[in-house]
């Protein structure tokens, strides 16, 4: 296939996730929010939001106060965002646009689609628009676009690099998730295992759609330990760590069979997933969630640069 | 005008016979439903995402081309003549072709002025000598014709280089039989579906004699912003050939490649949608960031077919235009079955006079304009325009040539008080390879501003779905 299409193809992919990201950050922040300010969490709870998003600079030098409105401004409707979910459609859009001959009917029918809603939501009034709609609407939208691609999508090389998209990116976006938490208790170990602690390990799950699976897996008290296990090291969690690089690598070995000839990229994978499977989650609290978050948020950055090197830009891996 | 103009629907007080199943259908539906269906049809087209970008203007990118849903209607018999007369002309622009980039035989014999070929700004130096595989320079010809009377045709221009407007043909087709499934089940009208397959064919039979397996066609785009991406991509779709930009193509020895997950794969066939001058920065523009450089150099050398090929905007040229009916003659040995418009050559010091003499009532247009622009249409235009245009031609009048104003045909359409007579031209699209041939249909523009002549969509225009019946 085209080298510049399957680039469209794990893009269209990654910037649909990404929405889905944005508009799961956007429910911890809503969420925490809800909670009596707590006084000793850094700074506060929007702010953790946009520090996991990776734009807290550009939002500060915009908005100034990360107040609700502003931060959800930036991160639904903010086309100066590139990241905003606004954004990440008209840019999985254009994509699509690009391949439209990649793309069967039904998906590019999703993305247009997608792409007319945000617009009229974007000229809906604001007060008429509450967050858990905005939210709701991208988790939907976004649904509505894999499966789509899911249930019609050839079985081909495009439909592997639309999956390497999406993985990587699911893995990054786990990770950031996560990476809230940290923000947010920063200066107050003490808090840890307190009923706000409790609180906010919640709204993550609850943001991750994984609180009633987490119940069935794990069963009682939902402690740092268990959560952080669930997300970053659970095989059966859809958003872990663990079943994102094992879905890259996936796609990567199927790429490989299907050409005959295997890269660096599917090296890097393969030792990203057995860096992962033989970690006990001890040894994460022992580094800190927050290094070992950044540390593997780099690893899978450098794959995905990977995959693009080798498969987008044609050097010999 | 629109009195004296020919009525495809009534003939005085009676329905012509093509239209008489359409008469009782557009009078007996009800307006809600009306305004329903067309509804219908805009989110379709939009769904689909068959719109024209427009850049630059401010606003969404993405416009509709107004369509209209009263179809256009042509009988069998019509239509034979009509297709008798296309393929002609397909074949005689492809014989000049040839000949001009050859021996120029109809030079020599005098019947085409040599100026008008050689020192033509769309005659390319650079494939001189070149006879293209089955001797076609032009493989898709777009004829744009438009209708006086129930027998007479005039061609109003030739499209040799990349007509567009196909993806509308069948798209509109499609859209028509969604929503009116039970029309086509009274009338039979002959398919146009058949046209990407055709298309593929076409460019299969012309594929390098150096190609010696299934020939890799692909369509090169100028990219996504360009006005007609959506048909690059649609056509790419229905014939299963890769889409690609000039990035995606390099030159490496004898052949032309494209750059794939797998590596390099080698092209055999490059179906352009770009204009010659971005062809290849090495031999045309040097700035073009559209072509593939060395591209020319395995095209002179027989390693890749260029459909349309380079150079094949000589035969299309507003001046050459007036020479066709010749080339019918002297290449083909027949008569013309399609006619000119008369039209005067503002370069000729008796043309001109005339010309300046009677500017309210003809339609002067700039020989290398297009799409609408640059054109006076006389009886339309206001004694400051008619003035400024004066000006224009008489500083450089060979630049410029005159037609009489035509009475176009109008064709039922549906406007807001309901079905009225609107303008409309007709351009049907013609393959040539190693056969010619084309599909029984094509695109029907319409000027949907009462008693205008204009039918192009960037100045007003819709389009119609245009229906061939079978006997």
């Amino acid at each position: 296939m085209l080298s510049r299409t399957a680039e469209s193809l794990y893009w269209i992919a990654r910037h649909v996730e990404r929405a889905e990201t944005n508009a799961r950050l956007l429910e911890v922040g809503a969420r925490n929010a809800l909670l009596p300010n707590t006084g000793g969490g850094y700074r506060n709870e929007w702010d953790s939001v946009l520090l996991a998003s990776g734009t807290k600079a550009a939002f500060d030098a915009k908005f100034g106060a990360a107040v609700e409105r502003n931060v959800e401004t930036h991160l639904f409707f903010d086309r100066d965002n590139p990241g905003s979910v606004a954004s990440c459609i008209a840019t999985a859009r254009e994509n699509g646009r690009i391949v439209r001959t990649a793309l069967t009917s039904q998906v590019w029918d999703a993305l247009n689609t997608a792409f007319q809603e945000v617009q009229d939501i974007a000229r809906t009034e604001r007060s008429a628009l509450a967050t858990s709609d905005l939210v709701e609407w991208t988790l939907r939208t976004c649904a509505l676009i894999r499966g789509a691609g899911l249930a019609t999508q050839l079985r081909n090389d495009g439909y592997d690099f639309t999956n390497i998209g999406h993985y990587l990116e699911r893995a990054d976006s786990t990770a950031r998730l996560l990476d809230v938490k940290y923000y947010v208790l920063l200066p107050q170990v003490s808090m840890v295992g307190s009923g706000l602690d409790n609180y906010q390990w919640r709204s993550l799950l609850r943001a991750l759609s994984a609180q009633r699976a987490f119940n069935w897996v794990y069963g009682g008290e939902a402690t740092p330990k268990k959560i952080v296990d669930f997300l970053v090291l659970n095989r059966q969690a859809p958003r872990s760590l663990s079943t994102s690089v094992d879905g890259a690598l996936h796609h990567l070995e199927r790429l490989a069979r299907g050409y005959g000839k295997s890269t660096v990229a599917q090296t890097r994978a393969r030792a990203l997933v057995a860096d992962l499977s033989e970690l006990p989650v001890d040894d994460i609290f022992e580094e800190g969630l927050h290094e070992f978050l950044t540390r593997f948020i780099r690893s899978v950055a450098d794959l995905g640069e990977t995959v693009s090197t080798v498969y987008f830009r044609g050097e010999p891996g | 005008m629109t009195d004296q103009s020919f009525n495809e629907m009534y003939d005085g007080g009676a329905v012509r016979i093509p239209y008489s199943g359409l008469e009782a259908w557009a009078r007996d539906m009800p307006q809600d439903l009306r305004a329903m269906k067309q509804s219908e049809a805009e989110a379709l087209f939009r769904r689909i995402g068959i719109t024209f970008a427009v850049y630059g203007e401010g606003g969404s990118p993405d416009r509709l081309i107004p369509f209209d849903m009263f179809p256009r209607v042509f009988s069998a018999t019509e239509w034979a003549r009509l297709e008798r007369g296309i393929k002609q002309r397909a074949r005689a622009l492809n014989a000049f072709l040839v000949d001009v980039y050859g021996r120029g035989e109809i030079v020599r014999a005098g019947r085409v002025p040599a100026d008008l070929v050689y020192r033509n700004d769309a005659y390319e130096t650079a494939v001189c000598g070149i006879v293209p595989p089955k001797g076609v320079y032009s493989h898709i010809v777009g004829i744009d014709l438009v209708r006086t009377g129930p027998d007479q045709f005039y061609v109003l221009e030739d499209n040799c280089r990349t007509p567009s407007g196909v993806s509308y043909m069948l798209e509109n087709r499609e859209i028509m039989m969604r929503m009116f499934p039970h029309l086509f089940q009274q009338v039979r009208i002959a398919p146009v579906e058949t046209y990407p397959a055709m298309l593929k064919r076409t460019l299969d039979s012309v594929a390098p004699a150096k190609c010696n397996r299934e020939p890799r066609v692909v369509i090169l785009t100028p990219g996504h912003f360009n006005s007609a991406y959506y048909e690059h991509s649609f056509l790419a779709d229905m014939m299963g050939v890769e889409l690609v930009e000039g990035q995606d193509l390099f030159v490496e020895g004898d052949f032309c490649w494209v750059r794939t997950t797998e590596g390099p794969q080698k092209v055999d066939v490059i179906y352009r949608r770009v204009d010659d001058a971005f062809l290849d920065p090495l031999c045309f523009r040097p700035d073009s960031m559209l072509g593939v450089p060395g591209l020319m150099n395995v095209y002179r050398s027989g390693g890749v077919s260029i459909c349309s090929a380079p150079g094949a905007g000589v035969a299309d040229d507003k001046a050459i235009y007036t020479y066709v009916p010749e080339m019918v003659r002297f290449y083909l040995g027949e008569e013309p079955i399609l006619e000119n418009v008369p039209t005067l050559q503002c370069g000729k010091p008796d043309d001109l006079a005339h010309v300046l003499a009677h500017l309210d009532e003809l339609v002067v247009k700039e020989v290398h304009g297009s799409g609408g622009y640059g054109m006076l249409v006389g009886p339309k235009a206001s004694t400051s325009e008619i003035a400024a245009f004066r000006a224009k031609v008489q500083e450089r009048p060979e630049a410029y040539i005159a037609q009489p104003t035509l009475a176009l045909s109008a064709c039922p359409t549906f406007v807001a008080e309901g079905v009225a007579p609107r303008h409309v031209d007709l351009r049907p699209y013609c393959l040539v390879g190693e056969r010619v041939e084309l599909v029984p249909g094509g695109l029907t523009r319409v000027a949907l501003t009462e008693g205008s002549l204009v039918v192009n969509s960037s100045q007003g225009g819709g389009v119609k779905d245009t229906w061939v019946l079978v006997e």
